[in-house]
């Protein structure tokens, strides 16, 4: 079942291709430096990890969460909101009582 | 007419090719505060005055849901005839300024319902893959460039409807044409408002419909790429839209190209989608468990009360007037007297036991004068409906005299009877509409020998002579009857 | 230094005044917070003003709390409303949350004088408080060596006598790991006994509160007036929270305790942990304890999937500091569009370690690895957990080192983010299980720099894990004091 999906990095190796391309879906940029040495860093990490990903789990299911709870809910009952200047006093730059961003190349997906 | 080019294939005529359509349909539920937070959940606010620590996703903060939600999701679900099952909140990672934690709240491999259909008055059955509940994003509002996203000079992000809660309900690719999808989206709206889960409302955003539009030779079973279209916001601009994009997908096949797998963006004013994307950039949302919230297992009580609580949905209120009428559930009369909710005064009918054919003399009526005047609609009163109807179904109004009895019950009011009286309507005595026709008759021997030797047309020519020898006031079913039986 | 709670004693009786515990405090602060570097944030004129409540109260004679007049420091990625919280970030510039965090509510009701806001790794992720924006803190028994991370700027705050209780944050080992290092007592709870609403995340599903004191009574006082239900967390246990505090004087005799095989031969441990372990469990026997050891296998898996888990939690929770809503955003030039804007703000915001880990994280949930990597690290959480279950079949409280080693030259781990790692080898199986785990001052390395053991307990056996390290702490030997500690005061 993993083993589909499962890709061994070829000796624990992450390519600075790979790694610009995290970078990418992480909004960071990185230098070519870093990019070098996260690369290894990563690299090295996931060498590490070697033990946990050639474990046999087998019908051992995940624990995505370490308590038992379940249908932890709320009334459906409205409560004071924030007041709208100390929200807007907090942001890096506001227009007409609302957050301004740079312009936007590309839709939300 | 529509925009589509002329030298292209007409999607809906072209029998060489089908359309394959899945629709994504975004409802937000009408909750009083918002998924995972207490504050308002209302449109049309001051911007970023209904926010808080958690819909604006500030550090430290954290998400509690909303009871009230989940049972408008089990409901929706319920009535969407789907499993509803223990579920699970997952992240969806992406960067995009109208969403505060840069990921959406939403479900993935298990939401909370799955596997269900909906009927179509036609009697189509569209296949629900899944109804899950997520939070709604910040509106973003572009500034300069007469408001496209990619003109403009910058953006403006007001969170009043971050994380107002939403549920999306996911159809099969089983949609064959725009009016199929249009027919659907309809039926939909209606059982969104019957579970009271939803206002229905296209134009103010609380129903958002996206398509997955390919084309595929005739015949064929397998799938063509699709693209999804984006930013309908009504009835008329999906049908429009799914056969621009049809078209599209189909002169470029033909053309020996091929459809690219993208989200495109309908734009209204110039009747055509376009491409979405600026710049090449693959999603990759990350998937993986909500570790905020804890998992959701509604007990089987709670579903039960939820079904048990539902009211009548509309294909089983267009299958009752059905019932009640005779007539076929996939009727426009049927669907037309569900779908502006008179069936009540069907109901009326039926219970007032007058003559055997009175439902659908009722449902005629309704579908028609009463359809046509909702607002008198509305005041109506079922009695005397039932008593105009009984009148008429009985042979004491002809249709005519019972059509301008009921135009003035819904102009001022007022019981048919008096009316009906007040008019001078009095049924003409069969002995008399008797007479009426054998003069007829007499006057027209050729045609009558045509008649009798079976040119069934003629009871048109014969029973427009009695309407105007009667001036309206003979009942026309039993003259017909008269003329069938004299032959 | 009197205890915290000989403090708050005194203080409701009206034997001493909260202004002149602060006073004394404070003292301390001005003459060696410059050297120690504990806080980001003194809040002096504020917390003048909550004494000066408390000494109100007690002389109107209303009950001012569990902690009246009780010098607190706060971690800095615990939020404060009207009060920078910057997470040790430069992303978060000038950010004042609109809120406080349940546990600082929860402080102020007792009584307790918050002095201020403590320095971290930036964003709680390191093991040695050097991965700060606002510079390193120095650990007040060798100015020259960390004192451990993430929570490193409470725990030197209490070991130097800025302020007589701690709260920190513990994703892998963050406050039991500083705790030994600095020689105090620290404790990471059972996940979700204490609320974590206003606590900056950085993983979700390990992330807990916890309190730091200079002995056990102390830090188990300060868990108790933090731990309960809370409706603004959904991972909040709805119970009626565990007394940490009620079996302080119970004593170990009868009790069960293992030694946990796995830990106390883990990876990189320096011989004097070895030794310190070995006599803490001879001290618990000889107190009647039963002392036998315990294998749990899936523990030697517990780093690798810690740093796997933490890191994709944390991608995903750090992903909206983007420059839209609230602290930093760098425009790089005029007519930079939004993606230019989240790269710079994101890049220049962060620093190399919140970066990598970032980096590590969205790798691990990326298409084509989820199943090997993040996935396959929640499957070894459910081996822990059974492994440890069946450890509690027989064992009331197991026995492990808390960290590697002692305090560790500042800048000896920084240019190798795995050996820095390695730190938590003996703390994160804890955090992976949700379980409770405390940190006892016992014994010294050969420079006599402080070392610590762990207890630790199933979930919510806070009872009997303080229980343990009561009995633990009475039989240590007496632990090194700072020079500054003494100062100002009764020692
Ligand atoms: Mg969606
Ligand atoms: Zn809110």
């Amino acid at each position: 079942m993993t083993a589909m999906s499962r890709r061994i990095t070829t000796e624990g190796r992450i390519s600075a291709k790979e790694v610009a391309h995290v970078a990418r879906l992480a909004r960071l940029r990185l230098t070519d430096e870093e990019l070098e040495r996260f690369a290894e860093q990563l690299g090295a990490v996931l060498e590490h990890a070697r033990d946990v990903e050639q474990l046999d789990t087998a019908g051992v299911p995940p624990t995505a969460h370490p308590l038992p709870l379940v249908n932890v809910l709320r009334d459906d009952a409205v409560v004071p909101c924030l007041d709208r200047d100390e929200v807007l006093a907090q942001a890096p730059e506001v227009e007409d009582d609302r957050f301004r961003v740079p312009r936007i190349l590309g839709e939300a997906p | 007419m529509s925009t589509v080019d002329r030298d292209r294939p007409n999607p809906s005529t072209d029998p060489a090719w089908e359309i394959v359509i899945g629709l994504e349909v975004h409802c937000e539920l009408r909750t009083a505060t918002k998924l995972f937070c207490g504050c308002r959940n209302s449109f049309g606010e001051e911007p970023n005055t209904s926010v808080c620590p958690v819909c604006l996703g500030l550090p430290g903060s954290l998400p509690v849901l909303n009871r009230t939600a989940v049972d408008y999701a089990m409901r929706i679900g319920t009535a969407l005839h789907c499993r509803v099952q223990p579920s699970q909140f997952h992240r969806k990672n992406y960067f995009y300024p109208d969403m505060p934690k840069d990921y959406q709240i939403s479900q993935y491999d298990v939401p909370i319902n799955a596997d269900g259909w909906l009927d179509l008055p036609d009697g189509g059955r569209i296949g629900i893959i899944r109804a899950h509940l997520e939070e709604d994003t910040g509106k973003t509002t572009h500034v300069g460039g007469g408001g496209r996203i990619h003109d403009a000079a910058h953006s403006l992000v007001d969170y009043n409807r971050a994380g107002v809660p939403l549920v999306e309900i996911v159809s099969a690719p089983d949609i064959r044409s725009a009016e199929e999808a249009r027919a659907y989206v309809d039926e939909l709206r209606a059982i969104l408002v019957a579970t009271g889960a939803s206002d229905g409302k296209m134009e103010e955003g609380s129903l958002r419909v996206d398509a997955n539009v390919s084309v595929r030779p005739a015949g064929s079973t397998d799938f063509g790429t699709r693209c999804e279209i984006k930013n309908m916001n009504s009835l008329r601009s999906l049908g429009r839209a799914i056969e621009y994009e049809a078209a599209r997908q189909m002169a470029l096949i033909s053309e020996g190209g091929t459809v690219a797998q993208e989200t495109r963006h309908w734009d209204e004013g110039g009747g055509r989608t376009g491409s979405m994307r600026s710049k090449e950039e693959a999603y990759d949302y990350r998937y993986f468990p909500e570790p905020d919230l804890v998992p959701l297992e509604p007990s089987e009580d709670w579903v039960a009360a939820v079904a048990t609580s539902l009211p009548r949905l509309p294909a089983d209120r267009r299958a009752a007037v059905a019932e009640a009428s005779g007539l076929p559930a996939g009727s426009d009369a049927v669907a037309t007297v569900v779908r502006l909710g008179l069936d009540h005064l069907v109901d009326a009918v039926v219970s007032a036991a007058g003559p055997p054919d009175a439902p659908s003399v009722a449902v005629r009526r309704l579908a028609n004068e009463v359809a046509a005047d909702p607002e008198a609609a509305a005041s109506l009163d079922p009695a005397s409906f039932a008593r105009l109807v009984g009148m008429e179904a009985g042979g004491a109004l002809t249709a005519a005299q019972a059509r301008t009895v009921l135009k003035a019950i819904m102009d001022r009011g007022g019981e048919p009877e008096a009316i009906a009286s007040e008019l001078g309507f009095e049924a003409m005595d069969v002995s008399d509409l008797e007479a009426v026709v054998e003069e007829i008759i007499s006057a027209h021997p050729d045609e009558w020998s045509r008649f009798e030797a079976g040119e069934d047309k003629l009871t048109g020519f014969f029973i427009g002579k009695v309407k105007a020898a009667t001036d309206g006031k003979a009942d026309l079913k039993a003259a017909s009857s008269i003329l069938r039986n004299r032959r | 230094m009197t205890s915290a709670i000989e403090t708050a004693a005194r203080v409701r009786a009206g034997e001493g005044r909260a202004a002149d515990v602060l006073e004394e405090h404070l003292a301390r602060i001005a003459a060696h917070e410059s050297e120690v570097h504990a806080f980001n944030l003194v809040l002096v004129e504020q917390a003048r003003a909550a004494a000066a409540a408390v000494d109100e109260a007690v002389a109107a004679g209303r009950d001012p709390g569990r902690l009246a007049g009780v010098p607190v420091a706060l971690k800095d990625n615990l939020c404060t409303r009207g009060i920078p919280t910057t997470c040790s970030s430069r992303i978060l510039d000038g950010w004042k949350p609109p809120y406080d965090a349940t546990v600082v509510r929860r402080l102020v009701d007792a009584g307790a004088v918050i002095v201020g806001k403590t320095n971290l790794d930036e964003f709680a992720m390191g093991s040695s408080t050097e991965n700060s924006a606002f510079g390193p803190t120095r650990n007040p028994h060798d100015l020259g060596r960390v004192p451990g991370g993430s929570s490193g700027g409470s725990a030197a705050a209490v070991a130097a006598g800025f302020a007589a209780l701690g709260l920190g944050s513990d994703t892998g080992g963050s406050i039991r790991q500083p705790a030994s290092l600095c020689g105090v007592v620290g404790a990471k709870p059972t996940y979700g006994l204490v609320s974590r609403y206003g606590l900056v995340a950085f993983a979700s599903s390990l992330d807990q509160i916890g309190p730091f004191g200079l002995d056990v009574a102390d830090a188990a006082l300060l868990l108790d007036v933090i731990a309960g239900p809370d409706s603004l967390d959904s991972t909040c246990m709805p119970d009626p929270p565990v007394q940490a505090s009620s079996r302080l004087g119970a004593g170990v005799d009868g009790l069960r305790v293992g030694v946990v095989e796995e830990l106390a031969s883990a990876e990189g441990l320096t011989p004097p942990v070895g030794i310190c372990l070995r006599e803490a469990a001879e001290a618990l026997a000889a107190a009647g304890a039963k002392v036998d050891e315990v294998s749990v296998p899936a523990t030697v898996y517990g780093l690798s999937a810690y740093y796997l888990i933490a890191p994709a939690e944390a991608s995903s929770n750090l992903a909206r500091y983007d420059g839209v809503r609230y602290g930093k955003r760098i425009v790089p030039s005029p007519d930079a569009d939004l993606t230019e804007m989240y790269l710079a703000t994101r890049s220049e915001g962060f620093g190399a370690e919140v970066k990598r880990r970032i980096m590590l994280g969205t790798y691990a949930l990326s298409a084509g690895y989820y199943d090997a990597y993040y996935g396959q690290a929640q499957r070894v959480r459910t081996l822990i957990l059974r492994d440890f279950e069946a450890a509690y079949r027989d064992f009331d409280v197991l026995l492990a080192p808390t960290a590697p080693g002692s305090a560790f030259p500042l800048g000896e781990k920084t240019a190798d983010p795995l050996l820095m790692y390695l730190n938590d080898v003996c703390t994160v199986p804890s955090n992976l299980a949700g379980h409770p785990a405390v940190s006892v001052p016992f014994g010294t390395d050969h420079a006599g720099l402080p070392l610590g053991v762990q207890v630790l307990a199933p979930a919510l056996g806070e009872a009997v894990m303080f229980q343990v390290a009561a009995a633990l702490e009475a039989a240590a030997p007496a632990p090194p004091v700072p020079a500054m500690r003494r100062m100002g005061g009764p020692a």
